[in-house]
């Protein structure tokens, strides 16, 4: 599934030739050099690389939460600020950032609240979403009486409450233990089935890149760039799944990202093996 | 040395049975060495007097409550405005900065004799300006800390939803804030009832605590002077609780 220069309107993601450099003090910081990334609808793709290797920038880039300092970023064939405006993506970051004086339900409805969604179809949406991460029981509870996994679930929600064609996602597993992780990967990989939504996917973990992915861009520091685009996902007709985790593609898929991590930097770095 | 959160009966309890012992004794001591009224009054003698002047301690007690509320409902007003334009408004906040220093170490006894002879001394005006200047500060600096508090997370979550400024205040800054004008309202209950107490020994209508407590000392009745005190400190526990229970609901969920 390699998706090369296409038509804006059959493109989800186009980055052309983006940079990112930070001003500091003294001299700069090149974050982001010369990165060219085009994702298609209903693509899942992993961004991955040690820390400093501008994989969040590139997400916050393409969510306009951040401006390139060269090169072009389109959403949808629009600019990354046009599309932000109408609302085009979802997001969810490290931290599930739930407003803790919510109850579940209402910090679903967030996004819906604000961008003026009237009360019924609020109130419709919220019960299919709740539905949709098994949370319908704890719709009248607040943030706090959740575990982290669960307040995570709760952020995916809010993410997608727009159903949004694209998924923006900065490492959203990264503070959960490992069971958990395994177990919303699952829920993650089911729920975009279901939504046909695209997503960028930013992540340090191999495993979590090569399971969830399509794609996965392999990302290097110093200056920020990406190294090799990594084709993963279960042969032809098979499912993403635990079985998917035992195969012998999936480990090829592990090796394959983890010899271009160590290889990028041309000496053994600091990657999470997990 | 913490082992560990006393059992609820034991929090509530333990307290109590320090007082009862602290109270018999001074009772014990008082009634045993024959001590003076005027040095000492029993606490039998005190609740006794508080007890058959209860209208009037209840009067006193309600008029310098009166101010206090005042004072504290004008301070937490005050406060929050100044709050909101100091942060929105950085060079506000900057200007306001040693002027909230130097209210916060204004002795009341400095404030109540000027505020008085500015104010009809006939009135209560001076005294619930006093409170009001006691509470202002607490709440203006917690409110103000609670305004910078919005989670970078949730600032970037609304850039994404791209609201307006006001929706984000709405939505965002002003609830984050709230836990923290609570706990500057906690701070400055308290402070509201000894601040109008303390302003009543500066002039002004002679129907106060502070009035009753004066007026009885110098006249001989000692121990209806106590019952004043008894009074005050019942009535600095009422602003203490309430601003307390205040402060719990609004952080309730604050935990996460």
């Amino acid at each position: 599934m390699t998706a090369t220069q296409e038509a804006p309107t059959t493109t989800a993601v186009s980055v052309t030739g983006v940079g990112r450099v930070f001003p500091t003090r003294k001299s700069s910081v090149t974050a982001l050099q010369a990165v060219d990334l085009t994702i298609a609808p209903g693509e899942f793709v992993s961004l991955i690389g040690p820390s400093g290797c501008g994989k969040s920038t590139l997400l916050r880039l393409i969510a306009d939460l951040d401006s390139p300092t060269s090169g072009t970023i389109s959403v949808f064939g629009k600019t990354a600020r046009q599309a932000r405006l109408d609302h085009d993506y979802g997001i969810a970051f490290q931290q599930a950032g739930l407003l803790p004086w919510r109850s579940i339900a209402d910090n679903i409805a967030l996004p819906l609240e604000v961008h003026k969604v009237d009360r019924t179809a609020r109130k419709h949406r919220v019960e299919e979403l709740l539905e949709m991460v098994g949370l319908t029981d704890f719709a009248k509870s607040y943030p706090d009486q959740l575990s982290g996994g669960m307040q995570q679930r709760v952020a995916i929600a809010r993410a997608l409450a727009e159903s949004p064609r694209l998924l923006l996602m900065d490492e959203p597993f990264g503070a959960l233990d490992e069971i958990t992780r395994e177990r919303m990967q699952s829920e993650l990989i089911r729920i975009t089935k279901e939504t046909g939504a695209a997503v960028v996917f930013v992540t340090h973990s191999i495993p979590e890149a090569v399971f969830l992915s399509d794609r996965v861009v392999v990302m290097s520091p110093r200056p920020g760039r990406i190294v090799d685009i990594v084709a993963a996902g279960p042969e032809a007709g098979g499912v993403r799944d635990e079985s998917y985790r035992d195969a012998a593609v999936f480990s090829a898929g592990i090796s394959a990202v983890r010899h271009l991590l160590h290889g990028g930097a041309g000496q053994p770095v600091g990657v999470e093996d997990r | 040395m913490n082992r560990g959160p006393l059992p609820l009966w034991a929090t509530i309890a333990s307290p109590i049975a320090l007082g009862i012992v602290l109270v018999a004794l001074w009772q014990l001591w008082a009634s045993a060495a024959d001590v003076p009224d005027y040095f000492l009054p029993s606490p039998s003698h005190i609740w006794t007097q508080f007890h058959e002047n209860f209208s009037l301690v209840l009067k006193a007690t309600l008029h310098t409550g009166w101010n206090a509320l005042r004072g504290l409902l004008i301070g937490t007003l005050v406060g929050v405005v100044g709050a909101l334009l100091g942060n929105a408004l950085r060079p506000i906040r900057q200007m306001a900065a040693p002027i909230v220093l130097a209210a916060s170490v204004i002795p009341i006894a400095a404030l109540g004799p000027v505020l008085n002879e500015m104010f009809n001394a006939n009135f209560n005006t001076s005294r619930v300006i006093i409170a009001a200047i006691a509470v202002t500060v607490p709440v203006y600096i917690n409110t103000l800390r609670g305004l910078a508090q919005v989670k970078p997370v949730h600032r970037e979550l609304m850039r994404a939803y791209s609201t307006k400024a006001v929706t984000t205040a709405r939505t965002v800054t002003l609830p984050t804030a709230v836990p923290y004008l609570f706990t500057g309202i906690r701070i400055g209950s308290p402070m509201a009832v000894i601040s109008a107490l303390v302003a009543e020994f500066f002039g002004g209508p002679l129907t106060g605590l502070a009035n009753q407590v004066t007026a009885n000392a110098s006249s001989g009745r000692y121990a209806a002077a106590w019952a004043g005190v008894l009074g005050s400190i019942v009535l600095g526990l009422v602003f203490y609780v309430f601003g307390y229970a205040l402060e719990r609901w609004f952080n309730r969920h604050q935990a996460a």
